[in-house]
């Protein structure tokens, strides 16, 4: 198939960045969008082009490293799926595709299509964990009984692969999908329960630290969410969050 | 774990809140008003008697006094919690995108809050000038109860199209508002049910239409009838 590309070339976080143009031929319906762009910079390389830089890691749809938006959609135009599961049969011939970075003030661009999302493992680190010493003293894990529901609630959520597509679609590049998964998937669970209160208060004030915007409840992030994640988790984070605010020692 | 937090004031989401809560008292507020509006179905003398002496009433009951008080208060909270809001939102994103499709993944009015909130509240200004100004600080004459004639002042404002037009216009807009916002605003309490919010969504879109077609009704009505007419 002949595409014509349009993609985002920025030489550096300061530097100013354009859209600019490569037609491009010979591309297979069989391969992955990852794989089209790997194509594209064989050609780019020979031509003595710089290639364009993008992020990918395991290119099976678990890593949550690819990104991209593209034709005005993050994750191209296919639902529940990553841009590396995405296929060139999704497009015909004589296309034009638009691919730009993922946006937000939180996610500064290093070089082309490559943003920087370790906004997401601050916000990790303000609270996704439990404190426990698993070194040598682990317990079954069947010891504590968990609700059938809660367990199955608890994966969904933890199912988030931090891709940030969530914050690239929303209209105000707000975070909460991202963050209200990572905070339910403990938060369901009786091994999550004792630091409940200061999860949800510390990742919060973390997500707003970085710069994300606030929920309008659009819904745009749950439909192009690669793996799904429910808007019921941002509901659970709304009311945990209110509790723990009303309750909290501090 | 170390916890910081700006607990109920200043955090997203608890801007998130109040914006919810003041919304929803609004809603109430849109109940109460609607009904009073109601009245003016009734035309000829006894319709202007009765509506004046709604109005007298609502201006001087300390009940209702009260309550007027918390509606101003919801309405400058919610107006400067909502510009707040999109301005951290509009910062969040500095740089946006060449080519966007948001019609394929979220609502026109979800997308459009902040503009229709805005609208309301030109709508509001509008609105509180012709009404309530001339009937605190204006110069009113009086019915044969001797209670000041909101009725005529009312009626009047509704015979001229443009009048009509514009709150039309204004009250499509705050239907499209309340179509997203009446029920997001449960989302935003945390109240998310597989069994309930399928009913809350409906029960809000109903009413996010229904309400603005009764101000609509009174407002066509008053157009069509041109009540003060005939007295
Ligand atoms: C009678 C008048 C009004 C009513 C009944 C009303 C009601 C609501 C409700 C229920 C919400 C949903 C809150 C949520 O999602 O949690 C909302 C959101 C909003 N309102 Fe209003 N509103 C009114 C007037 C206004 C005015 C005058 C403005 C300001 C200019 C405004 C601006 C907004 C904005 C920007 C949002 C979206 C906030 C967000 O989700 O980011 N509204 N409104
Ligand atoms: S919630 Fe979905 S879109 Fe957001 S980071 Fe997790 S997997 Fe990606
Ligand atoms: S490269 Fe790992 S999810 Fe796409």
């Amino acid at each position: 198939m002949d595409l014509t590309l349009k993609i985002w070339r920025q030489n550096g976080p300061q530097e100013k960045g354009e859209m600019k143009t490569y037609p491009i031929s010979g591309v297979e319906e069989d391969m992955s969008f990852l794989e089209m762009l790997d194509y594209l910079n064989d050609k780019l390389i020979n031509d003595g082009i710089e290639p364009v830089v993008f992020d990918h890691d395991c290119r099976e749809g678990i890593c949550g490293m690819c990104s991209l938006f593209i034709n005005g959609e993050a994750h191209g135009p296919g639902r529940k799926v990553t841009t590396c599961q995405l296929h060139m049969r999704e497009f015909k011939s004589g296309d034009t595709i638009y691919i730009e970075p993922f946006r937000a003030k939180a996610f500064p661009i290093v070089k082309d299509l490559m943003v920087d999302r370790s906004a997401f493992d601050r916000i990790q680190r303000a609270g996704g964990f439990i404190s426990v010493n698993t070194s040598g003293n682990t317990i079954d894990a069947n010891a504590i009984p968990v609700p059938k529901e809660n367990a199955d609630k608890a994966f969904d959520a933890a199912t988030c692969i931090g891709c940030g597509a969530c914050v690239a679609t929303c209209k105000n590049s707000s975070a909460m999908l991202f963050a209200s998964a990572k905070i339910s998937q403990f938060s369901l669970l009786p091994q999550g329960q004792p630091e409940a209160k200061e999860r949800v208060l510390s990742m919060v004030n973390q997500m707003d630290l970085e710069g994300f915007g606030n929920c309008t409840n659009t819904g745009a992030c749950e439909v192009e969410c690669p793996k799904g994640i429910s808007l019921e988790n941002i509901a659970r984070m709304n009311r945990d969050y209110l509790f723990a605010s009303l309750s909290s020692n501090k | 774990m170390a916890t910081t937090s700006k607990g109920l004031f200043g955090s997203s989401l608890a801007r998130k809140y109040w914006m919810a809560i003041s919304g929803l008292f609004l809603c109430t507020f849109l109940v109460g008003h609607l009904l009073g509006n109601l009245q003016l179905f009734v035309s000829g003398e006894e319709g202007k008697l009765a509506f004046n002496e709604y109005g007298h009433f609502m201006t001087t009951f300390p009940v209702v006094k009260v309550l007027s008080w918390i509606t101003y208060g919801a309405i400058f909270l919610h107006t400067v919690d909502g510009i707040m809001l999109a301005l951290q939102n509009r910062a969040a994103r500095p740089e946006g995108y060449v080519k966007e499709k948001q019609s394929a993944n979220a609502s026109w009015a979800s997308r459009k809050m902040a503009l229709l909130g805005t609208l309301t509240l030109f709508f509001i200004v509008v609105h509180m000038k012709s009404f309530w100004y001339e009937m605190h600080f204006g110069e009113l004459g009086v019915d044969a109860n001797g209670n000041k004639d909101l009725w005529s002042l009312t009626v009047k404002a509704f015979e001229q199209w443009w009048y009509a037009a514009f709150y039309v216009i204004a009250i499509t807009g705050l239907a499209f508002h309340l179509s997203h916002g009446a029920q997001s605003a449960f989302q935003t309490l945390g109240i998310n049910h597989p069994k309930y919010t399928p009913i809350i969504k409906m029960t809000m879109t109903a009413f996010a239409w229904l309400i603005p077609a009764g101000f609509v009704a009174v407002a066509v009505f008053l157009y069509v009838v041109q009540p003060g007419q005939n007295l």
